[in-house]
């Protein structure tokens, strides 16, 4: 290729090959919500037979894009152009109608339907009196499953499928409707290593049948070994158009992010003898008592973190939620000296057990109730927001405005109701929220997940300040370098047993992420060089 | 239902405080036109009607038939409310009170004991038995998964039989003297609950038991406002599963707000029993519980909203009685409080729409405008938060 | 180096075992086996109505509305909308019923009733789908507003007719009967010489061939109908689709709305049919307060038919004939059937102990199944009173038993609003 290796100008990587067909073409694209410009001139040109990879941080504005390009929201300015020709997408038909179809990151299958059933819907094959030809759809999707090798079986209902099963699924469904270009929204999410192999191996089958594909992740690694162009987004806008083979991920991070690469690292070590929680033989049972978390023991002591790695699913929020008494579960688990095995999540927390949730939204917040109330949340029998059996409006209200300016929640004032901040200033007043009332022990559960950079810098600082004077910290991350950054000690967790101990000043992720796997420490299987893997998302953990 | 409407109304002096009172008014006169457009189409004057309403509604008469009636209303109202502020449907209010009114004039009437305890024996009776009838469809729900919704409705229906068995005059009843009537015995006077002569120009006396009725809308907004019980309910009712991290026992709130809320049913019978009728009867009042249910959605769970509703519903119903007189169907006034109930009900969804994304954009624009230079501040696509999934899908994995 | 402990990771877990599918054989048994319970009832008891053609006859009489409220109550859920309107609709379609018959003749009455209900239906989408007010509150107030609408109209219109009141219309023109010819006889024979198994076998067929209303054969071929729309069409895909998954729905270009509309309105319209065959078959005349809650009821069996066509049919007939009992030696008839539940609870703790290894489940399943037998063999009959709540206290049981293995559709009586999956 001629084009630089990088282009820090907004223009397009590929605009200086004008000779070469476009399957998809962006100009000057700009959308606006009421305070915040979510995409702001967005210049793409994507390949016809390319595996396109856009990258950016959480909420830089790739999804947006993605949506625009798939007819879910309108631009305000700019041109879509499909294979040279202008259109303008009102709704996801136009999309598909155009040969584009969207593979969303949270699959929208419906469970109790079958594969085939999910596949069809809103284009079946029709008999006489509107009857759907099930033998004909069957072998339709029957030809698509063997044709680019996604193995779907069309009669099985959705419920019963795995995460990259139930993603194949998503795909045929795109492909039974003819697209030829296919918008993948953060596909890798959910999958364990294996199943990221074989969805790299289809999408190169695809590609192969000359289909082109949008791939938008913020994993870098991966887009490195499977993408054959990278256009980078950062805040809103293009800045970036490369080729994988001229970059390095340290340079692609550094591009996601501009120039800040917050760094988790701590310090020195604050690690006391003094052991504050302690698990043993934690058995939690699923449905058919198949066991979801498995005997898993542990100790964390005063000052300490101690961060559990794992592919997501492999046990971590049951683990979490068994901690915190909300789930059922067996063996024993002490506080301190006392055994609260037997106690309620209230008696839990009123211990001095402090929980970030991992699903904010569900878990943490009263969406709509206003801040102040949702500071008494969990803290609902304690100091300042109580007094005996009734509720200190005034107590509780002062503490809000504390929380609200030591941990810097950017808000109008604390009468405001919690949906209407955004997802990083709702972590920081959670976290505020659980830091107070002195813990003993943290339960952090992805504190960092989808908020900006500024917010995630802040949680860090709290949480290394906390430990400091003596906390100790359960980390459940999937951020590897947040956890190594941020541990004392690391475990691995795998099909909810505890499969490894690592030490995180002795660590990469890349050597974390194939224990994850359950590879083992020597697992080199498929890990490009160390010098091409550089830190994923934030970057710049491992040089120490 | 899980908006609170109070908390945001005591939370914000604004304009959407305004509108939300606005919008009801808004919704009860359109609920007006629909009524006039039916009554123009089956040929009587709406205007006219109207005048009669008030007319009669205003008699010295019927105003203390409207606040006893009203009396017995809000009580059934508050009931139901205390299990709507959980995402309770307790629709077997109607059952609850029908049992314990029953009940409890039979102990009323059996007692001999001095005034204030006789009264009180048997208030205490109606509340233990509207309680434990209630706490079956709370048991069935926390232990068998049963939906309250379709329990209380079949226990209604068991009430109805188990009342009907219970009243015959081989059980708890007696023959009514003059009639084909039957009920229970009388409660003597040392049981009555004596009413005062409130509105000059009649001799009709308004419930003593509307003084309770006040006190306990007053003890319904303590407990949901200043009490950690009620913040625990409250928060259930937002989000059940933020509840459950924050150490509530949902099924101990299930459970005791099932009992608390029958406990109030059984005391919806009770203005009319202590009060007027001093025997529980075969034409006892029914479908109280379904009323209540009807105010409690108008009030927006809000104890003074639920009264001007309570009013409202009244004052329709006893001032209907003239319409029969002159010739229009008196169940106009049915379908008018209908009506109402759907109008305001889509109203009040409306304002909660307009103010939650309201909020948004005020919150996002102030802080877009005070810290501009800020690094990744409001970070850009998440502005589409008004609806959870929209952010929680933004926000994916952050690998 | 770096790793320490290598724990040996576990196989991967099996995927969950799908649900075996009923199929006829086991589902003709399980009948056989009920039926040869109530001979035995019968024959232990001597209440010879329990299986007589009459009561069967009228059992089926009695399913059709409570089975129509539950094909409305399916529409409607299959697309994600909780419907307890269902009452108010059978209400307005009991009033339309009665008028359109009297007005415009059977099949005039029978359309009439199905608009009727309709409207409730179109009302309770505007509010539901297009304001997205929470369902159940919704259908609380149609409730209220079907009761008044036609209290209000009843006295407008039917007052002036004659033979008609305030509360009531005038006598309906019957709605015709078939019978299949040639073996009612030989069956009334064969029911009266009291043998075992095949009198109760003959009374069944009687009930079930004999005198039944062209409505009621409408009502059942509703049922398969429904279940192919639903199942085997493209626009049922897309309706079950809206309420299991609407924004994946929306995402492929399904018009959500559109379909919950769609289904809304055939809900009122099904339980507005239940409503006119109250009025118009099984009572003759409009009177108010009709229903009696079997809006409710038809929930009730739309649940225990775990939101299918064939289960729903198969709970409006246990409804239908509990009704049915007390109409015909109400408390000497539920009496004995306290003998048939006491076995079926009996053959259940077996079940549970032996097939599922759940001592506990069994000891208490035991206990109820005697505590059941001593209250049948302690007593002669049951309070005329108490077998009025027979259909309500079986669904409050049946749920209490079952509710945990039933499947609702997954987004049912969620609010949705388009763009959602924006």
């Amino acid at each position: 290729m001629e084009e630089a290796a990088i282009s820090t100008s907004t223009s397009s990587a590929s605009t200086a090959d004008p000779g070469i067909e476009l399957a998809v073409e962006l100009e000057g694209i700009t959308k606006r919500f009421p305070g915040v410009v979510a995409n702001r001139d967005i210049r793409l040109s994507v390949r016809r037979g390319h595996v396109h990879a856009i990258v950016g941080e959480n909420g830089a504005g790739k999804s947006t894009l993605m949506k625009i390009l798939y007819g879910m929201q309108r631009p305000d300015e700019g041109e879509i152009r499909v294979n040279g020709a202008p259109v303008h997408f009102r709704t996801p038909t136009d999309a598909i109608a155009a040969g584009i179809g969207m593979v969303h990151q949270h699959f929208m299958l419906a469970d109790n339907l079958t594969v085939l059933e999910n596949i069809i819907l809103g284009s079946e094959p029709r008999r006489f009196g509107g009857a759907i030809d099930f033998a004909a759809a069957r072998r339709k999707i029957k030809e698509i499953s063997d044709a680019y090798g996604l193995g779907v079986t069309p009669d099985a209902l959705v419920e019963d499928l795995g995460v990259g099963a139930r993603q194949r699924v998503e795909i045929l469904k795109v492909l039974y409707r003819g697209a030829r270009i296919l918008i993948l929204d953060e596909p890798t999410a959910v999958l364990v290593p294996q199943e990221v192999d074989e969805l790299f191996d289809n999408l190169r089958g695809l590609v192969r049948e000359g289909l082109t594909i949008i791939f938008i992740s913020h994993k870098l690694d991966e887009v490195l070994s499977v993408a054959d162009a990278i256009t980078v987004i950062r805040r809103g806008t293009t800045v970036a158009g490369v080729t994988p083979k001229d970059v390095t991920a340290r340079r692609l991070a550094e591009l996601m992010v501009g120039s800040e690469l917050p760094s988790p690292e701590t310090r020195e070590s604050t690690v006391t003898p003094d052991v504050a929680l302690a698990v043993r033989g934690l058995t939690v049972r699923g449905d058919g008592g198949r066991p979801i978390v498995d005997d898993v023991s542990f100790e964390i002591h005063k000052g300490e973190v101690l961060g559990i790695a794992g592919v997501e699913g492999n046990g971590q929020a049951e683990l979490v939620e068994a901690i915190m008494g909300m789930r059922p579960a067996e063996g024993v688990i002490t506080l301190g000296d006392q055994d609260i095995s037997a106690w309620s999540t209230l008696r839990r927390r009123e211990g001095g057990i402090g929980y970030i949730p991992e699903d904010r939204h569900r878990h943490g917040l009263l969406l709509d109730a206003p801040l102040w109330e949702n500071r008494i949340l969990g803290h609902q029998t304690r100091k300042p927001n109580v007094k005996g059996p009734w509720i200190d409006r005034a107590g509780a209200r002062a503490d809000t405005q504390r929380i609200v300016d030591s941990y810097d929640v950017r808000t109008p004032g604390i009468d405001v109701i919690a949906a209407a901040l955004s997802g990083g200033n709702q972590q920081k007043l959670i976290v505020g929220r659980e830091m107070s009332g002195d813990p003993v022990v943290l339960i952090a559960s992805h504190p960092t997940r989808g908020v900006d950079v500024g917010a995630q810098a802040a949680i860090w600082d709290h949480l290394r300040a906390a430990r400091a004077a003596g906390l100790a910290v359960l980390l459940i991350s999937a951020d590897l370098d947040e956890l190594i950054g941020l541990s004392d000690s690391l475990k691995v967790i795998l099909r909810g047993r505890m499969v490894a101990d690592v030490d995180p000043a002795d660590v990469t992720p890349e050597r974390l992420g194939s224990a994850m796997t359950g590879a083992g420490a020597g697992g080199d299987r498929d890990t490009p060089a160390p010098e091409q893997l550089g830190p994923a998302a934030t970057g710049a953990g491992e040089e120490a | 239902m899980s908006s609170s409407f109070t908390d945001r109304l005591l939370g914000k002096v604004r304009l959407g405080g305004l509108l939300a009172l606005a919008a009801p008014l808004l919704a009860i006169v359109f609920a007006g036109v629909i009524t006039s457009i039916i009554l123009a189409l089956t040929g009587n004057p709406p205007l006219e009607t109207l005048r009669l309403l008030v007319d009669y509604g205003t008699q010295s008469r019927t105003i203390v038939n409207i606040i006893n009636l009203a009396t017995t209303y809000y009580i059934s109202a508050l009931a139901v409310a205390v299990g709507f502020r959980m995402n309770l449907f307790n629709i077997g209010v109607d059952g609850q009170y029908r049992l314990a009114a029953l009940i409890a004039a039979a102990v009323g009437g059996a007692l001999v004991l001095p005034a204030p305890l006789h009264v009180g024996v048997t208030i205490l009776v109606a509340v233990a038995v509207g309680g434990l009838w209630a706490s079956i469809a709370g048991l069935l729900k926390v232990t068998r998964g049963v939906s309250e919704v379709i329990s209380t409705i079949m226990l209604n229906a068991i009430a109805t039989g188990v009342g009907a068995w219970l009243l015959t005059t081989d059980r708890l009843a007696v023959a009514v003297s003059g009639s084909n009537n039957i009920g229970t015995k009388p409660i003597p006077p040392s049981g009555q609950f004596p009413g005062f002569a409130l509105i000059p120009g009649t001799q009709a006396k308004v419930f003593g038991f509307a003084v309770v009725a006040v006190l306990l809308g007053v003890a319904y907004y303590v407990l949901f406002n200043w009490t950690r019980f009620g913040f625990d309910m409250r928060a259930t009712g937002r989000s059940e599963s933020a509840a459950v991290a924050s150490g509530v026992s949902v099924k101990k709130m299930v459970l005791v707000t099932m009992i608390i809320s029958g406990a109030a049913a059984g005391l919806v019978g009770m203005p009319q029993l202590l009060g007027a009728s001093y025997s529980y009867s075969l034409d006892f009042p029914t479908g109280l519980g379904f009323t209540g249910i009807a105010i409690a959605l108008l009030g927006r769970n809000n104890p003074v909203g639920i009264a001007i509703g309570a009013l409202l519903w009244s004052f329709l119903d006893n001032s209907s009685e003239i319409l029969d007189l002159e010739g229009i169907p008196k169940e106009i006034v049915t379908i008018m409080q209908g009506t109402i109930v759907l109008s305001v009900i889509i109203a009040y969804e409306l304002v909660h729409r307009y103010r939650t994304t309201a909020e948004q954009h005020r919150v996002s624009r102030q802080l877009s405008a005070e810290s501009s230079s800020a690094p990744g501040s409001g970070s850009a696509s998440r502005s589409e938060s008004d609806s959870e999934s929209d952010s929680a899908s933004e926000e994916g994995a952050k690998a | 180096m770096t790793t320490v402990s290598d724990a040996p990771a576990t196989a991967p877990a099996p995927p969950g075992a799908r649900r075996p599918r009923r199929n006829w054989q086991i589902l003709l048994l399980g009948l056989l086996a009920l039926l040869v319970m109530m001979s035995i009832a019968r024959v232990v008891t001597g209440a010879g109505d329990i299986t007589s053609g009459g009561t069967i006859g009228a059992a089926v009489g009695l399913a059709v509305p409570i089975g129509l409220a539950a094909l409305g109550g399916l529409w409607s859920e299959r697309s994600g909308v909780v419907n307890i309107g269902l009452e108010g609709m059978m209400i307005l379609g009991t009033w339309c019923g009665a008028w359109g018959a009297l007005t415009f003749g059977t099949w005039g009455g029978v359309l009439a009733g199905a608009i009727g209900g309709a409207l409730g239906g179109l009302l309770h989408a505007v509010v539901t789908v297009t304001f997205g007010v929470d369902h159940i509150i919704s259908g609380v107030a149609i409730n209220i507003l079907g009761l008044g609408a036609t209290q209000y109209l009843s006295k407008l219109v039917f007052t002036g007719m004659k033979g008609g009141g305030e509360t009531q219309s005038p006598r309906i023109p019957a709605v015709a009967d078939v019978s299949v010819p040639g073996i009612g006889g030989p069956l009334l024979d064969l029911e009266n010489r009291h043998l075992f198994l095949v009198s109760d076998l003959a009374g069944v067929l009687r009930g079930i061939t004999q005198d039944v209303s062209l409505f009621t054969i409408v009502a059942v071929l509703l049922v398969p109908i429904s279940f192919y729309v639903l199942w085997r069409t493209a626009f049922g895909l897309r309706l079950r689709s809206c309420g299991e998954r609407p924004v994946a729905a929306e995402s492929l270009g399904v018009n959500v709305y559109f379909y919950k509309y769609v289904a809304v309105v055939i809900s009122g319209a099904l339980a507005g049919l239940g409503g006119a065959f109250l009025s118009m078959v099984a009572a003759g005349i409009y009177r108010e307060g009709q229903t009696g809650g079997r809006g409710f009821i038809g929930l009730a069996a739309m649940i225990f038919g775990n939101w299918r066509p064939g289960g729903l049919a198969g709970g409006a007939l246990l409804f239908g004939y509990t009704d049915a009992l007390q109409l015909r030696q109400g408390g000497t008839s539920v009496h004995a059937l306290l003998l048939v539940v006491a076995i079926m609870l009996a053959g259940f703790a077996v079940y549970q102990l032996v097939r599922q290894n759940r001592t506990w489940a069994a000891l208490i399943t035991a206990v109820f199944a005697v505590a059941v037998f001593v209250v049948f063999a302690m007593t002669d009959t049951v309070p005329e009173q108490f077998t009025s709540f027979t259909p309500h206290l079986t669904t409050l049981l049946v749920l209490s038993l079952a509710s945990q293995r039933l499947r609702m559709p997954a987004a049912d009586g969620v609010p949705y609003r388009k763009g959602q999956a924006k």
